[in-house]
């Protein structure tokens, strides 16, 4: 991988001239600025690398981009022409291609339908040309150099599989530009260098590529320029030869955090929850870690890390294979989320829409459904209760809302995030654990929901907060527990650590950490 | 309060009296459709809005009422029951075979233990198997057909002494002057919607038809709750089935067959979604009247009994299309 890297230095040397230029591009969505002013520019023939964090803006960009979405200024200028894609269907006839981390394929249908589905070759009178569809798909298959067959299901395909007929798709329209959205995020060791191997055959058809990531080492082993993008600003860019991990590192989060530590919790009492030597199958292995009363511990790692997952197995939705589940000193079996409930734990559950509500209900029934036994008597409900709850609550989180009987679909996000810890509030747990509490969630909502959070801990709950941004983890918890592949790389005193450590500690970049990630491998 | 927020809720609120008014355009269009049919009707026909008429529609449509507020409970939670109709086929020639060999206290006992067994049955699968409903009780509803052909090798059963049994009371009785198949209806009626609005466990059912996953994050018992919903829809049918026995006191083999789309006609037709999640009992009873009073009608005005079913075709897609007239907001899809 080094030695063909150094080889594409020298080839994008020679063609400085960019194929594809966004300039000035700005995009707001209601209460946010999601681009200010980005410029970047791809080469014919590079791997040009865009970094940043979680909501700083990558994605957005190349939505903008592929047509997806439209922005307010600035201009694309393809190949020295100024051009603006309505939809990702026109985009992709100016051969700008975007492959995303969710593939869109029909699974029922062959590996050569879905490549060149909407535009299948045709013989007289308007029938499928299969001959001609299977030799061209052979044709962009061994240009792929793929093991699959033209005839295979793509639903018997496995994910980096599918994940080439995608790339395949794209080549239909002899591409320029193709955008590569976190393509490893869910690829295994051995399906990686797959895809870089077509991602650098593309790349020497003279094809200009984009590829976001978080992982360092394969943006080093890819890329011949990285963009650094913050806060949905341009940050720089650099040659990838002339610089190191730490100095990427430092313009991705490169700012103070207006932190504020003074206000975190901090009396810590006996253990709420610990965990010993939990293993589940194919998500974590041999994970221990602890949560005291009054404490706000912070779970920290790449989306897949297995986080979510583990918070699952506490709350009952999953089965432990070895290690034990001690809540308060006791060794507990949680059988079921009702279970979890009677015994003190609640969750905040990482996707607030499909987990956390039930959007035809109104506000009032959504808060009180965790409760329903203290709100009825007799199995009969007490409306009177139920609004002294709702109403308490409301006040309390600050929750917007037009009034009770308000469909909590028509809320916007953070009321609806406040909603749903309500909900949980009612139930009076001794831990709290929230996967994502902020994700997609305007400033004001995000500031208010980590102000709670705090309050929350210090009147005794334990908290365990599982988050993908750094800002989050650093400015609510005491602790902070890194997570790469299912393990545990190392655990933090979140007012010390510095953002380097915590980085190379999710990215496998921590001396143990790709020790235990090979392990991981052979899971 | 902030410009922002101010604006904001203004917002929230316009949206809300504009959701409302269609709302009431959309989900009461049915109710405007049946006006004016009940107009049409009484215009050329002077018998139709009769007392005695009225009365003999709603007793006519109190078996299919009373197994569609048993159904609703289902739909309710997000699942279907298509087996209802042969179940009702089954309870009745239980019942009715049986009255005369083990008594009439014995045969209703009897009848009502093998209609929940069929229920728990159902709920089992579906709810604890976590099978598909339509399949389930799809193929239940075969197994049940076959099963009352092997019980009764395909003879009809009928009660001997059919003046001198108490077990007329629930077809052809009256209390008050109301007949008992409209007093079960409108007691059942009754009962099973304060359930589902006034109880923590209608709560759940609505929690669980509206967003399942949602609903075991909330601690919610889902298998439980799914299993509940068929005994509910179980019992609905065995009460059925008294009426239907007590009233022709003999029973073909057959007796039950299309209720099941009798009784989904008259859910679909009051309004409640098929999707889960949403609806009500009260909504069940008028679309379950809006259908007995125009077969009803077309019969008075001297169409053939077939008629009914075209009319009731056509009725069935337009209230489909207002439900999801209503779920988008508007009459007609914008494109493709």
């Amino acid at each position: 991988m080094t030695s063909s890297a150094t080889n594409n230095n020298q080839r994008s040397d020679t063609s400085m001239k960019p194929v594809l230029r966004l300039e000035g591009i700005t995009k707001r969505f209601p209460g946010v600025v999601a681009l200010n002013n980005v410029s970047f520019d791809v080469r014919a023939g590079e791997v040009h690398a865009l970094l940043g964090e979680n909501g700083a803006g990558k994605s957005t960009l190349m939505k903008c981009l592929a047509g997806k979405h439209q922005a307010e200024e600035g201009s694309i200028v393809l190949e020295g022409q100024k051009v603006s894609f309505s939809d990702p269907m026109a985009a992709k006839q100016h051969g700008i291609v975007l492959i995303h981390q969710e593939l869109s394929l029909v699974s029922d249908l062959t590996v050569a339908e879905n490549i060149f589905l909407g535009s299948l070759p045709l013989k007289w009178p308007n029938r499928v040309d299969w001959k001609k569809l299977r030799s061209d798909t052979d044709k962009i298959l061994s240009r792929l150099k793929c093991t699959f067959k033209s005839d295979d299901l793509v639903g018997d395909l496995s994910i980096a599989k599918k994940q080439m007929v995608e790339i395949a798709r794209a080549l239909v329209f002899t591409p320029k530009i193709v955008v590569f959205d976190e393509p490893t995020a869910s690829l295994t060791d051995h399906e990686k260098p797959v895809l870089f191997n077509v991602i650098n055959s593309l790349r020497e058809h003279g094809v200009g590529i984009v590829y976001i990531s978080h992982r360092m080492d394969e943006i080093f082993a890819l890329s011949q320029r990285i963009t650094v993008l913050r806060d949905g600003e341009y940050n720089g860019t650099i040659d990838t030869a002339q610089t190191n991990e730490d100095e990427v590192t430092k313009l991705m989060i490169g700012r103070s955090l207006e932190l504020d530590h003074s206000s975190k919790p901090t009396e810590f009492k006996e253990n709420v929850l610990e965990v010993r030597n939990l293993s589940v199958e194919g998500v974590c292995k041999d994970v221990s870690f602890n949560v005291r009363n009054g404490e706000i511990v912070g779970m920290y790692g790449l989306v897949g890390a297995g986080r979510s997952e583990i918070a699952e197995t506490i709350f009952g939705l999953r089965r432990p294979s070895a290690g034990e589940i001690l809540l308060e000193g006791e060794s507990v079996t949680v059988k079921s989320p009702h279970d979890a409930v009677a015994r003190g734990i609640a969750l905040v559950p990482e996707s607030r829409k499909e987990q956390g509500l039930v959007l035809g209900l109104n506000c009032r029934d959504n808060i009180t459904l965790a409760t329903l036994e203290s709100v009825s008597s007799m199995g009969v409900m007490s409306p009177k209760k139920e609004l002294e709850i709702y109403e308490k609550y409301q006040r309390e989180l600050k929750i917007k809302t037009p009034g009770w009987a308000q469909k909590v679909g028509n809320l916007s996000g953070g009321n609806q995030q406040k909603i749903v810890i309500g909900k949980w509030l009612t139930t009076h747990p001794k831990l709290l654990i929230l996967d994502e509490p902020t994700r997609g969630i305007d400033v004001g909502s995000k500031a208010e929901i980590h102000a709670l959070i705090k309050d929350l801990a210090k009147s005794g709950y334990a908290v365990l907060v599982i988050s993908s941004e750094m800002p989050e983890v650093l400015g609510v918890s005491n602790r902070v527990i890194a997570m790469y592949s299912g393990q545990i790389t190392a655990e933090f005193n979140a007012d010390t650590v510095t953002e380097d450590e915590l980085v190379q500690a999710i990215t496998g970049q921590h001396k143990a950490a790709s020790e235990t990630s090979l392990q991981a491998a052979g899971l | 309060m902030t410009p922002i927020e101010q604006t904001e809720s203004i917002g929230l609120k316009r949206k809300l009296n504009r959701v409302s008014f269609k709302n009431f355009l959309t989900t009461q269009g049915i109710l405007i459709v049946f006006m004016i049919c009940l107009a049409g009707f009484s215009i050329f026909s002077d018998r139709f809005l009769s007392e005695e008429n009225i009365m003999t529609v709603i007793r006519q449509a109190s078996i299919v009422g009373i197994i569609a507020i048993g159904v609703t409970v289902v739909i309710i939670g997000g699942n279907l029951d298509l087996s209802v109709g042969s179940m009702l086929s089954f309870a009745t020639v239980l019942v009715v075979d049986l009255h005369d060999k083990i008594g009439p206290t014995n045969a209703i006992i009897v009848m009502f233990a093998m209609t929940l067994l069929i229920g728990a049955v159902n709920g089992f699968l579906i709810g604890y198997m976590k099978l598909n409903s339509l399949i389930v009780t799809l193929a239940m509803l075969s197994a049940i057909q076959g099963i009352t052909l092997i019980y009764t090798g395909g003879q009809n059963v009928d009660i001997a002494n059919q003046d001198s049994t108490w077990f007329a009371f629930f077809g052809r009785g009256f209390v008050g002057g109301i007949a008992v198949p409209i007093l079960m209806f409108a007691v059942l009626a009754l009962c099973v919607h304060f359930v589902m609005r006034y109880t923590s466990y209608g709560r759940r059912i609505f929690a669980i038809g509206g967003n399942p996953t949602a609903a075991v994050y909330a601690g919610i018992r889902k298998s439980r709750c799914v299993f509940s919903t068929y005994m509910i829809s179980a019992f609905s049918v065995g009460c059925a089935a008294l009426v239907l026995g007590s009233r022709v006191m003999g029973s073909q083999n057959n007796v039950g067959q299309g209720y099941e789309l009798l009784v989904l006609a008259g859910i679909i037709l009051g309004g409640t979604s098929l999707m889960g999640g949403a609806g009500s009992v009260w909504k069940t009873v008028i679309g379950v009247l809006i259908l007995g009073f125009i077969q009803n009608g077309l019969l008075l005005l001297g169409y053939p009994y077939y008629t009914q079913w075209l009319v009731t075709w056509v009725i069935i897609i337009v209230a489909v299309w207002l439900d999801l007239a209503n779920q988008r907001k508007r009459l007609f899809t914008s494109h493709s």
